[in-house]
């Protein structure tokens, strides 16, 4: 007969544990899980990447419905046990459910330690735990008002840092002299400060708080000092304490946490316990992967496999902040006994230090450039003697023994017991032996069989050398896709490759990067040539034979091998006098369809190719310009009415979308580039889904990025916001330079945002003033050279080849 | 065989096209990037497109509605398509192209 087994939350580990269970004895018990969060299991330790924007809750959702009913689990969702009944074996949800169990888990995990001051309880005071408070951090976020952050520890700053890519300005006090000082000796703890301070995060030490004070909400932070920092968020994240409270309710013996033995089982032998709420061996654990660790001893405990113990390990410690790299394990505090090895490179911003007891190493702290780590640790926890590699160690791996610094080299070197990714616990012996068996080639099949790698990603470089080594040349990672088949070369390899060895032309790019054609495909020659026409405007002279055929005859190219023509509306305005010139040209050339696009211009469909110069003639003097509706450029700037006539409006948004769309126009890009202005957050321009928006609001410009609404709908991202018009435009254009000068052919702004970072764009466009005029500057050049009317031009006899036939012939002339 | 003159060697660009006009549809005349000059029915078997409105590369081009690639040499679909267009003989004399006619006869029937 099946046992019940019931589990009393749905965090990381027991989800962890399940899998295994399931792996090992899946029909052994009909299962039934209360989780008090009303949703599946999801990536707990990815909540910073979503507070920051970086991935969406969908992404970091480990295991969606569908994973609960094929394994038969009933999962009570927003279901809180409040009650176990150990004579009864039953438990009770706070919605009247009960439950009778065979064998109970207690998964409470933690709950966040609010600090007893006066204040604490006002609207507005968060804790950063679980969804629901990331949740409530974004809509606070949207004010773009002051947050304060109380704790300098991992969560305080991952906190800080995802509030102020949200635009929030931010300041984190922390009690002690130093940040993250359990996890960074001094030094490295001054440098991170350094680091945060430069993204302008203000970071206040030694500060203690006396109350929050705020009348019916926050209104600011008060230090005993008597200092008032004003504040419309706080956010409390100064440690967690195991969530208890349940299990001593039901009589189980607990002390800081609920103790088990190593076999993750309580004082009674039918109740298990597994988490953040344990204590095993006068421990308790807040880092993932002890907590694995304790899954797959209490699932071989559940299962009846095999007798294994939890033995504690040290974990290393990372900050999941983009761009900000630290490492630190193991005992790092001074002593009689122990000597150190210190390496210092200011210029760099790289610190590490290595502490040693008997030539042995017993602690690790890396700053800036953490990529030895786990060699450090490797070395740590095998207890090596490194008297022979003293004068080197420092320095890493890549310098031992006379192996080269080829970093693949230095993975070879790693014992099969070297543990590869941290929070899973998985070693490079079994990311080899699971490739080797299962014949995996993709990190994706990696990650899904060994879990190396697919919880905070740190380690996916790691991941990749070893599957490098594993597969050899039949290793091909998806991030270096050659462009086509003509060459081995990616597009990010060509571009670099492309201004470093100062490439002028498609034959001298096909023969210096060693093409494998004569002359290339339809995939790699308008490639190029964009990035030669992007990489050096006025140098380079536009191959018109590399361009599809809408852009070498400036129209779009129909299913009949007719054309339509767009004209340009600036902003999306026209008048009576436009409107006639568009009538007259309909009848004179008898064009059957005549229409309104999604970006307010009118299309003129069914032209015969022979016919665009006289149309474009006539459209010409009307006033009337190319509105590349066919370019892999900017397309349109689509406007609202704004302040001109709408009562709700609160900036010219027409006048704005001229302005953008008169400086825009002409530019060749990676991909079509559609933008929009919108006078108030009723966004009737439809901002919020395009490449580029604008939302006008009292105090600005809010901009927006990286939207889409074509093969993907996807709404935008804000980049920040402005006071004045000019900063508007000047950051949109810096924004579309940098898109110019980094996308792959045909990648549109989302996507390419997507694999850069959005981070990384609002740090270059918004946080760096020098790095955005340049972008602007360079943007500015190249207008130069691209802003000529191509159907004037064409009126005017270029290209004439192109239009008309070579020869005509009537046939019955010719068949005599 | 009978001749059509159609122009000079310079009339089509280098890696380009133009087009020749029959009553019964149109033929495609291409210029590789080593000077040879192809003729080809300008009428994608997939969808109808005008092929000489294509990239020109090594000796082939491809349809600019969707991507096809053929063969100029053999009128053949390259890559995983299958499909052909005619091709027509074409004759390079002192500098001037010219088409055979029967062949034109041919494809245009």
């Amino acid at each position: 007969m099946t046992e019940k087994l019931v589990i009393i939350g749905n965090g990381m580990a027991p989800g962890r544990m399940l899998e295994h269970l399931l792996e090992a004895a899946p029909d052994r018990y009909r299962i039934t899980i209360f989780n008090a969060e009303p949703r599946v299991n999801y990536d707990r330790i990815m909540l910073s990447p979503v507070l920051s924007g970086e991935k969406a809750y969908e992404e970091i959702v480990i295991h969606g419905d569908g994973w609960y009913i094929k394994h038969g689990i009933m999962l009570y969702k927003g279901h809180k046990i409040v009650a176990i009944d150990r004579e009864a074996r039953t438990v009770t949800s706070d919605k009247g459910v009960t439950e009778p169990y065979d064998k109970l888990v207690i998964a409470t995990g933690s709950v966040p330690f609010i600090i007893p001051v006066p204040g604490k309880e006002l609207p507005g005071v968060l804790s950063y735990r679980d969804l629901d408070d990331v949740g409530a951090m974004l809509l606070a976020a949207q004010s773009r008002d002051r947050a304060v952050v109380i704790g300098g520890g991992l969560l305080g700053l991952e906190a800080a840092a995802g509030l102020k890519e949200r635009g929030m300005d931010v300041t984190v006090l922390h009690v002690m002299p130093t940040l993250m000082e359990r996890q960074l000796d001094p030094a490295a703890g001054y440098l991170l400060q350094k680091q945060l301070e430069a993204r302008g995060i203000t970071v206040r030490t030694k500060a203690n708080t006396r109350q929050i004070v705020g009348d019916g909400k926050v209104q600011g932070v008060e230090l005993d000092t008597g200092e008032i920092i004003p504040a419309t968020l706080v956010v409390m994240a100064v440690g967690i304490r195991p969530n208890v409270g349940l299990a001593k309710e039901a009589g189980l013996e607990v002390n800081r946490g609920i103790i088990t033995d190593d076999r993750m089982q309580t004082s009674d032998p039918d109740i298990f316990a597994l988490g953040e709420c344990v204590e095993v061996d006068g421990r308790v654990y807040g880092l993932v992967a002890p907590l694995y660790e304790m899954a797959k001893v209490m699932a071989a405990k559940l299962a009846g496999a095999g007798d294994r113990r939890f033995v504690h390990s040290d974990t290393p410690t990372k900050l999941k902040v983009t761009g900000i790299d630290l490492y630190s394990i193991g005992d790092f505090a001074d002593g009689e006994d122990r000597e150190e090895i210190i390496l210092r490179d200011a210029a760099a911003g790289i610190y590490k230090r290595v502490i040693l007891q008997d030539n042995r190493i017993i602690g690790t702290v890396l700053f800036g450039e953490t990529a030895d780590g786990a060699w450090f640790n490797d070395l740590k926890k095998k207890e090596v003697d490194i008297s022979e590699m003293r004068d080197t160690l420092i320095f890493g791996q890549a310098f031992q023994g006379g192996a080269s610094a080829d970093p693949l080299a230095a993975v070879a070197a790693l014992a099969d017991d070297a543990e590869i990714c941290g929070c899973n616990g998985v070693c490079k012996g079994k990311i080899v032996s699971t490739i080797t068996e299962k014949g995996l080639t993709s990190l994706d099949d990696v990650r899904a069989h060994t879990k190396a790698s697919a919880s905070c990603g740190s380690c996916t470089g790691l991941v990749e050398k070893v599957m490098a080594l594993t597969l050899g040349d039949s290793y091909n990672p998806a991030s270096v896709q050659p462009m086509c088949t003509c060459t081995e070369l990616g597009h990010d390899e060509v571009r670099r490759l492309i201004k470093a060895k100062g490439l002028k032309t498609i034959p001298a790019v096909m023969q210096e990067l060693e093409w494998k054609t004569s002359c290339g495909c339809a995939k790699c020659r308008p490639a190029l040539n964009y990035y030669l026409v992007a990489g050096w405007p006025g140098d380079y002279a536009d191959d018109y034979q590399s361009r599809f055929i809408n852009e070498r005859v400036h129209a779009n190219i129909q299913k009949d091998g007719t054309y339509s023509v767009v004209p340009r509306m600036w902003g999306g305005v026209t008048s009576a006098a436009e409107l006639r010139a568009i009538a007259d040209v309909v009848d004179k050339f008898a064009i059957p369809t005549v229409k309104v696009t999604g970006g307010q211009r009118i299309d003129m469909l069914g032209i015969r190719k022979e016919d665009l110069p006289a149309v474009w003639a006539d459209l010409g003097q009307a006033g009337f310009v190319s509105g590349h509706a066919y370019a892999k450029g900017l397309r349109t700037v689509k406007t609202c009415v704004g302040t001109d006539w709408c009562r709700f409006g609160t900036q010219d948004s027409t006048g704005l979308g001229i302005r953008i769309e008169k400086f825009m126009w002409g530019s060749w890009t990676p991909a079509k580039v559609k933008m929009a202005v919108s006078g108030c957050p009723r966004n009737c321009a439809e901002a919020t889904c395009k490449d580029v928006g604008v939302i006008c609001v009292d105090s600005g410009y809010e901009i927006h990025f990286a939207g889409a609404a074509g093969l993907d709908i996807k709404g935008t991202e804000v980049l920040g916001l402005v006071r004045t018009e000019d900063e508007a435009l000047e950051a949109i254009v810096a924004l579309v330079q940098m898109y110019r000068e980094q996308a792959r052919y045909l990648e549109r702004i989302y996507k390419w945002a997507k694999r850069v970072g959005l981070d990384e764009i609002r740090r270059q466009i918004m946080a760096d003033p020098d790095r955005r005029k340049a972008y602007f500057e360079r943007f500015v050049f190249s207008q130069k050279f691209a802003q000529v009317d191509p159907w004037s031009e064409r009126v005017s006899g270029k290209d004439k080849h192109e239009f008309q036939p070579m020869a005509e012939t009537d046939f019955r002339v010719a068949a005599e | 065989m009978d001749w059509l003159d159609i122009g000079t060697l310079d009339d089509i660009p280098l890696r380009g096209a133009r087009c020749v006009k029959t009553p019964n549809g149109r033929i495609g005349i291409f210029r590789t990037h080593d000077d040879r000059v192809f003729a080809i029915e300008d009428h994608c078997p997939h969808k109808g497109g005008p092929l000489s409105q294509g990239i020109v590369h090594g000796a082939a081009v491809t349809c600019p509605l969707h991507n096809w690639v053929f063969s100029l040499e053999t009128g053949k679909a390259l890559g995983a398509d299958e499909g052909s267009v005619k091709t027509i003989p074409v004759r390079i004399e002192d500098g001037r192209i010219a088409i055979a006619l029967g062949a034109l006869l041919q494809a245009a029937e």
